[in-house]
């Protein structure tokens, strides 16, 4: 026979297709607004850089990162940003803000051919009925989260976003001023005779007291500027010391005690002035010039918003799930014709997306400088990876593509599911006080979440046997005892993790909270998935369960398992409750009927389903 | 007979019952997790695991609605102990499952002293202060106090579940009975109308407060505020029927006999041989939110010997154990100037760690031998296969 050249070709395509998304991000215009998103600020307690910002606050106000602007040219999320920072009028007209609640909307008096797309809406058609906005949003703020209704939610939620997208005016330019720049350089020229000037024993010097004025109409910019800002751009003097980055008006301060402008300030209002009057020359060289005093003032800081901004742009998780889809569909497809190259092309998918997702997993650790899992965003990302390095193992061994599909289909699940999850903001967060440990969250969540990966991946490998076996012809003995081995070994191995995952968290509970065990929702989660899987090796072992039994049993795991990643979160009560998420609760419930069908399937009489029908007879 | 003793023999090995334990474990863990939201979480405990049924109220009757986790738990125990005895032969090849088993024996007997034993406190401390006593979450105790001799105290502590019960309490050191007239496990007080709303006291504070009746709360935001009407009954003259409550805040003094006594429903108190001082509480956020980072509380600790004496940092994940007794950070008030520490006394801390370890290393050496035994197989199918 000879050697296809076919799965070289395609393992060939698909590299160079990660390639290209790897690639530095190019300027599309004169202005340098790349250089311009690598520089840092400090924002929710993390110095990220400005790309990092404008990504985040888009997904958060309007659910994606691109922007259209009203004349049909799209922006990337830094021009979108400059355009916020510097011309919030023309700002003011992108429609940046999705509403799909119909009563949300009528608030506004909009109806949805008024948006982009039908949901999005620009600041300036919001802008005349805010004050109302407020009003409703206060009033569904005294109804407790977990209950309030859809509208309730779309209202907070639009004024939490446009609350967010005003600070962001206000960070880095004062409105009120037609040349925020000039000012500052004519304010910082008269601060030594305005500070005489306002001193006890002052002189009647006219011009000085020309200067005391101006210096008190900025001391009022600078403390507007302080109160609203959202960014925090000016540098900390110690490179290691994230509590002193300062807004620009808080830097107001040091400026009275030194007699100068701190050097950012003038640099982000010479940023502003150069892109509303359109000097790229003026932009450029303001952003390598503040680009290189950083250079040397805080090199490690500055390496790492250079490779987060460049994770931003390659979205490396993105690509690993479109890879996935692609594994699924080529696996599932070589089950029915040429199974030696497709399923070689499969697998070699499933392992370049499983090597750009490690590298995006590895690349977030090593930003946040912690463990790979921190939140509920995180340990989707984590579950999907656990999964999917077991699905490679078990295609190793067994070589007959099941293990491509599983892993295309979970690879991609998990990686959908931390898409929705990261709408919620920036997903390099801070950790509470409690969840403050590298060591325990390096043990017990990593080992917890491993177990939940491979109590999906049996539940998983458990659906592809009901339905080739039902729905298809293809589930012959072979592949059926190979699926029942993989099943049971992976029930084994979700066993192990779980249960050792649930004992470090005991541990861990017993060192910050003084007991062992408290009957917690995540604790009760944890022990749950544990028990089935006890379960399910009990009902094997004394031989209560058989083929379909043991597929059954192991489907039901999945329900479990999404109860304890997800549901318990939905309760809000206990000391877990860090991840609370309010809209999730249908797809759980959807997802959990799913599987009690799929069971439902699974304990037909043998003679329905396709594959056994001939062995049955 | 002899067919019957085998047959309940034969239940109580099998792995049905292990099977139809494990799944009604579930639901129980479920339903009391789904509870939760209702009882909160010590609520739960009492009603779903420390207890042998499951009560629920229906329309005003309570109804036995579920085995609780002692049932379970002790029929699963049961049923491992009997399975072991009656079926189970040591082979090297079993050693996993073996030590897997015993594990979970230690983890659910570990599980039940820690139910059985185990007690929590709380301790407030504001800047500066210095004390030896932790109080009780959930108890409290009627305190009456001989105060006459100025150089001493002399307390009668009665748990609040005599006052529940109604019973009539007659301690040697008391020269009267305490019997509870009413128990409020949870109440509001307010001033007595001046036209005079009837009240059971007949003298101190319950003269001018009353105690209105409140339901139980579970809330974890909310505390209960329990009040009793207490009667002091002597031959003689009797001191009469006080209002005491946690809410009272100073206790009620009288003379009776001769002497001078203070009377006081308070929270349940645990002395400690050794005294702590909170020299310093810091509440650490992370730059620019109100993110919590932190929070510690620099401790001095000493005791009356003079054999410590020394400075001890409780912060998060990092707690004090100290003669039997573990303070743990749990919370903050009055604006970051006094700490919350819980103490915790559970003399069978040591078992789950032992019974996990054991379990651990059961299942890791099962799963090795498995995964060997499976590889060799699949190495020796695959090469047979090629060979073929």
């Amino acid at each position: 026979m000879k050697k296809s050249l076919f799965p070289a070709l395609a393992t060939l395509a698909a590299l160079v297709a990660v390639a290209v998304t790897l690639r530095a991000p190019r300027n599309t215009s004169d202005y340098d607004v790349v250089g311009f998103s690598r520089l840092p600020t400090l924002v929710n307690g993390r110095v990220k850089p400005l790309d990092t910002v404008a990504r985040t606050t888009l997904l958060l106000t309007q659910g994606r990162q691109r922007v259209t602007t009203p004349t049909g040219a799209t922006l990337t999320p830094g021009e979108w940003l400059l355009d916020v920072l510097y011309r919030p009028k023309v700002a003011d007209t992108y429609q940046t803000f999705e509403i799909v609640h119909p009563d949300v909307l009528a608030l506004f008096n909009l109806a949805t051919t008024d948006g982009a797309g039908g949901k999005r809406f620009s600041a300036q058609q919001l802008a005349g009925r805010l004050n109302e906005l407020e009003r409703q949003s206060k009033l569904a703020s005294d109804v407790e989260s977990a209950i309030r209704t859809p509208f309730q939610r779309g209202v907070v939620q639009l004024r939490d976003s446009v609350i967010l997208y005003q600070r962001l005016q206000n960070s880095l330019n004062d409105t009120t001023s037609p040349d925020f720049f000039e000012r500052l350089v004519r304010f910082e020229k008269a601060l030594p005779a305005g500070l005489a000037a306002t001193a006890p024993r002052g002189g009647t010097n006219p011009s000085a007291s020309e200067d005391a004025k101006l210096l008190l109409e900025m001391s009022t910019v600078f403390s507007s500027l302080d109160s609203f800002a959202y960014l925090r751009t000016i540098p900390s003097a110690k490179p290691d010391d994230p509590t002193g980055w300062k807004t620009i008006g808080g830097a107001w301060a040091d400026s009275l005690a030194n007699g100068r402008i701190a050097p950012a300030a003038l640099t982000f209002a010479a940023l502003g002035r150069a892109w509303q009057l359109h000097q790229p020359e003026a932009f450029n060289q303001a952003v390598s010039a503040f680009r290189q005093s950083l250079d040397t003032a805080m090199p490690s800081v500055m390496t790492k918003c250079d490779v987060e901004a460049r994770f931003n742009s390659s979205q490396p998780f993105y690509t690993s799930a479109t890879l996935y889809v692609l594994a699924f569909l080529v696996a599932g497809f070589s089950w029915l014709k040429w199974p030696n190259e497709l399923g070689k092309t499969a697998f070699a998918f499933v392992l370049v997306a499983f090597v750009l997702a490690t590298v995006g997993i590895g690349a977030r650790m090593w930003l946040e400088a912690r463990p790979p899992v921190t939140n509920l965003y995180s340990s989707a990302l984590f579950v999907g990876w656990g999964a999917v390095a077991l699905c490679l193992v078990l295609e190793y061994f067994f070589r007959n593509a099941i293990g491509s599909v599983a892993a295309g289909l979970v690879g991609f699940a998990t990686l959908l599911i931390a898409h929705h999850l990261s709408l919620g903001g920036d997903t390099m967060e801070m950790m509470r006080a409690v969840l403050d440990s590298n060591f325990w969250l390096a043990t017990h969540v990593v080992t917890v979440t491993i177990g939940y990966s491979a109590t999906f991946l049996a539940g998983f490998l458990a659906l592809i046997y009901v339905v080739r076996g039902v729905f298809t012809r293809s589930l012959d003995k072979a592949t059926a005892d190979a699926l029942t081995r993989m099943v049971y070994g992976i029930v084994c191995f979700a066993t192990l993790f779980s249960f050792v995952g649930t004992v470090l968290g005991g541990i861990w509970a017993d060192q910050s909270w003084g007991r062992f065990w408290g009957w917690d929702p995540k604790e009760n989660g944890a022990l749950l998935i544990v028990m089935w899987n006890a379960v399910i090796l009990h009902c094997r072992w004394g031989g209560l369960v058989k083929q379909r039994g043991l597929m059954a049993l192991a489907i039901f795991g999945n329900t479990v398992t999404a109860w304890s990643w997800f549901g318990v979160n939905m309760l809000g009560v206990g000391l877990h409750s860090y991840g609370f998420m309010d809209s999730a609760m249908w797809w759980l419930i959807a997802f959990v009927a799913s599987q009690l069908a799929i069971i439902g399937i699974a304990v037909l009489p043998l003679e329905k389903w396709k594959s056994f029908r001939s062995t049955a007879a | 007979m002899k067919t019957v003793l085998r047959d309940f023999r034969d239940f109580f090995v099998s792995l049905q019952l292990t099977v139809a334990l494990l799944v009604f474990g579930m639901l129980l863990v479920f339903a009391a997790t789904l509870d939760q939201t209702n009882l909160g979480i010590w609520g739960i405990q009492q009603k779903w695991f420390r207890t042998f049924i499951v009560w629920q109220d229906i329309r005003g009757i309570s109804l036995p609605v579920f085995p609780g986790g002692y049932f379970i738990g002790g029929l699963l125990l049961i049923n491992l102990l009997a399975a072991h005895i009656a079926r189970f032969k040591f082979t090297w090849r079993k050693v996993g499952i073996f030590l897997t088993h015993v594990g979970l024996i230690l983890l659910l007997i570990g599980e039940l002293l820690s139910g059985l034993w185990q007690e929590d406190f709380h301790l407030r401390l504001n800047e500066g202060e210095t004390r030896n006593y932790a109080e009780s979450f959930h108890h409290n105790e009627l305190v009456v106090t001989d105060v006459t001799d100025e150089k001493f105290d002399e307390v009668v502590a009665i748990p609040e579940e005599f006052l529940a019960r109604h019973t009539s309490v007659q301690h040697p050191r008391l020269p009267f009975r305490v019997i509870a007239k009413a128990h409020y496990p949870n109440s509001f007080l307010q001033s007595r109308k001046p036209d005079g709303s009837p009240t059971l006291a007949t003298t101190g504070l319950g003269r001018e407060v009353v105690a209105v009746p409140q339901p139980i709360t579970y809330k974890t935001d909310e505390a209960n505020m329990p009040s009793a009407y207490v009667e002091l009954a002597a031959a003689d003259a009797s001191p009469g029927i006080f209002l005491v409550s946690t809410g009272l805040v100073a206790p009620q003094r009288f003379d009776s006999g001769g002497r001078t006594w203070k009377i006081a429903l308070r929270a349940k108190r645990i002395y400690e041989p050794f005294s702590l001082t909170l020299l310093k509480f810091s509440h650490d956020r992370y730059a620019g939110t109100e993110i919590p980072k932190n929070f510690s509380s620099r401790i001095k600790l000493t005791t009356p010997d003079g054999r410590d004496d020394r400075e001890v940092l409780v912060y998060m994940n990092n707690p004090l154990r100290y003669a039997g007794l573990t303070f743990y950070q749990s919370g903050f008030a009055n604006n970051d100037r006094t700490t919350i520490l819980q103490v915790v006394r559970n003399p069978s801390w040591l078992l789950p760690y032992v019974a996990c370890a054991i379990m651990t290393v059961g299942l890791c050496v099962q799963f090795c031998l498995h995964l060997f035994a499976f590889v060799k197989k699949r190495r020796a199918s695959l090469s047979a296969s090629a060979v073929a």
